[in-house]
């Protein structure tokens, strides 16, 4: 058993204590609780925090326990949420003002399976307003610390949700991931972020920012409590019709029983200029590891990776466009004071409701939309994702996997990147081509850099194989011990 | 960097229902410009033949069956409305 203080350990060592009778879900969440207390005004990643209801839930979650009734590994596990996923009577912001007062009144389905599942559902996470960036910058509510280097960003747009989680105030969280928002911030805060394939996760009650990109997932500490969340989160849900009917195994079972050698895929596009030589070099060593252990590695060629980011760029604020018309300021949501007529309330609500990135998607994806534009920018986009999937599918024919640095650098200072959007989009373009693919990928730490900052790997999978994806993680992770160090905070 | 396909940013803004200030205008121009020129060089790449996807995986149309279930109740789909009355979500005046 791990000696690290409560808010530093795992589901596994967590869960094992409380079902021994050795810690109860209410002192573990009052440990959770005490914990965010600390680090929060250092850290800032809660948008709210409702410490009764965390506490209330800690108590049933107990009373289920004596009853013999408990749910499982995640009865009691205290949970963060992202501000984009709905919980019942509570907030849910987007980070943004647009919806500073708006009261969820329905739960999301994963926010109903994790209850199910017994987790503490204790915070709302702070994020990049709608999900859009990759800094936690663009909160409307101000951003997010890194918590190895509190002048730095977390990574985002889930920056809130592994920033609690390195920080201690979460044993796991959710984020969601568009074009990278789940891995990159994974990867700058030094633990295990998974983007599952398209379809495995209902989308019902996640803020919707690009449709055809959006995927939930869980960051955990290890690999072992990812599958543990994973397992608690997915599958089909009539109530999104682009939810995948599909068998979902025991994902925590099966990382012991699938062990390679794999053969694994190295795209040469991914090791080009602009790869920070510190995290190359992590990198390349976990590359020797899995040659080390036997397993087949290949360069393979993604031909149409330079096209990602502008591609990414054009669907995403398209369907961005599209989906954030609802704020309107009639049904919900910020309403100007200040408005002659129908079209102000629209002009002025949405202008006074959105921040800089999001007006500035909108009016991108509007664009890429409007008549003469539509076949030059979104069309082709969608010709040139048809082909960018096929360069993956294409790789797979020869491998199980793929390799990859997850983000070309690793945590920024706050401010270096903010007045410069083309910069700050340059952050992904090793995270998009998975979700214009729909693919399954992880990132998992593999070193830190001389300053001491996290350094993340990413593997890509194939479609619906989460649990191949997790168990070559977790044969690396197991030789290597960067999840056990923890931000001196 | 080609020379991006001009950006009507007045036109653009109307059709995004966005009120934007002159400063929001000129900043906007200029990065979404930026942003544009990088795009262009979509034009690039090769798509004679090929197929647009709009979403990763085919999807085909999901039907579900036309059952009347319980659903929001009055006062919670009414709880985020800006202003209300009577039940009924209060608007500016649009017709003259």
């Amino acid at each position: 058993m791990s000696s690290a203080p409560l808010h530093f350990q795992t589901i596994a060592e967590l869960s094992a204590k409380i079902a021994a009778g050795q810690l109860s879900a209410v002192e573990l969440t009052q440990a959770i609780i005490a914990r965010t207390k600390a680090v929060e005004p250092r850290v800032h990643a809660f948008n709210s925090f409702d410490e009764a209801d965390a506490l209330a839930q800690a108590v049933a979650s107990d009373g289920r326990r004596s009853a013999g009734q408990s749910a499982g590994a995640l009865d009691g596990i205290p949970v963060g949420l992202k501000d984009v996923i709905a919980v019942a009577g509570q907030p849910l912001t987007a980070s943004s003002k647009m919806l500073a007062n708006f009261v969820s009144p329905y739960d999301a389905t994963v926010t109903q399976k994790l209850q199910r599942a017994g987790a503490v559902l204790h915070g709302r996470l702070n994020c990049d307003e709608f999900a859009m960036g990759s800094s936690t910058e663009n909160s409307a509510f101000g951003p997010t610390s890194n918590p190895w280097d509190l002048t730095r960003t977390p990574g985002g747009s889930s920056g809130g949700s592994a920033a609690a989680l390195a920080a201690g105030a979460a044993v796991a969280t959710l984020g969601s991931d568009t074009g990278g928002s789940i891995r990159q911030p994974a990867a700058l805060c030094g633990i295990v972020g998974l983007k599952p394939t398209y379809g495995l996760i209902s989308r019902y009650g996640l803020i919707a920012y690009a449709s055809s990109l959006d995927q939930i997932g869980p960051f955990g500490r290890t690999v072992e409590d990812t599958a543990i969340m994973l397992g608690a989160i997915a599958g089909h849900d009539p109530k999104d019709s682009t939810s995948f009917n599909t068998t979902i195994p025991d994902y925590r079972a099966e990382l012991k029983t699938r062990r390679g050698p794999w053969k694994l895929g190295i795209p040469k596009e991914y090791f080009g200029a602009g790869l920070d030589p510190e995290v190359g070099a992590a990198v390349e060593k976990a590359i020797a590891f899995y040659r080390a252990q036997g397993c087949e590695i290949r360069e393979v060629s993604l031909p149409h990776t330079q096209y990602c980011l502008d591609t990414y760029y054009i669907i995403a604020t398209a369907e961005a466009s599209s989906n954030l018309a609802r704020y309107d300021g009639i049904r919900y949501g910020h309403r100007t004071r200040d408005a002659k007529d129908l079209l102000d309330v629209y002009q002025k609500s949405r202008a006074e409701g959105f921040g800089d990135e999001v007006k500035r998607r909108i009016i991108l994806g509007t664009y890429v939309l409007s008549s003469g534009y539509y076949d030059a920018y979104y069309l082709r986009a969608q010709k040139v994702r048809t082909l960018i999937r096929q360069d993956f599918l294409n790789a797979y024919r020869e491998v199980d996997a793929l390799i990859t640095p997850t983000s070309p650098i690793p945590a920024f200072k706050l401010g270096e990147k903010s007045a410069d959007p083309l910069a700050m989009y340059l952050c992904d373009i090793y995270t998009i081509g998975v979700n214009l693919a729909g693919l399954p990928a992880l990132s998992l730490p593999c070193g830190f850099t001389a300053s001491g900052l996290p350094i993340g790997l990413q593997l890509i999978g194939q479609p619906f194989r989460e649990a191949d994806l997790l168990a070559t993680a977790h044969a690396y992770e197991q030789a290597h011990g960067w999840n056990t160090q923890f931000p001196s905070l | 960097m080609s020379q991006p396909a001009e950006l009507n940013i007045d036109r653009v803004a109307e059709l995004s229902r966005l009120a934007l200030t002159p400063e929001e205008k000129t900043r906007f121009s200029a990065q979404l410009g930026s942003i544009l020129g990088h795009i262009e060089q979509l034009a690039k790449v090769d798509v004679t033949g090929i197929e647009p996807t709009a979403h990763a995986f085919p999807l085909n149309n999901v039907w579900a069956t036309d059952l009347a279930q319980p659903a929001l109740a009055v006062s919670a789909a009414l709880r985020n409305a800006p202003v209300q009355r009577d039940q009924m979500i209060v608007v500016p005046k649009v017709v003259d």
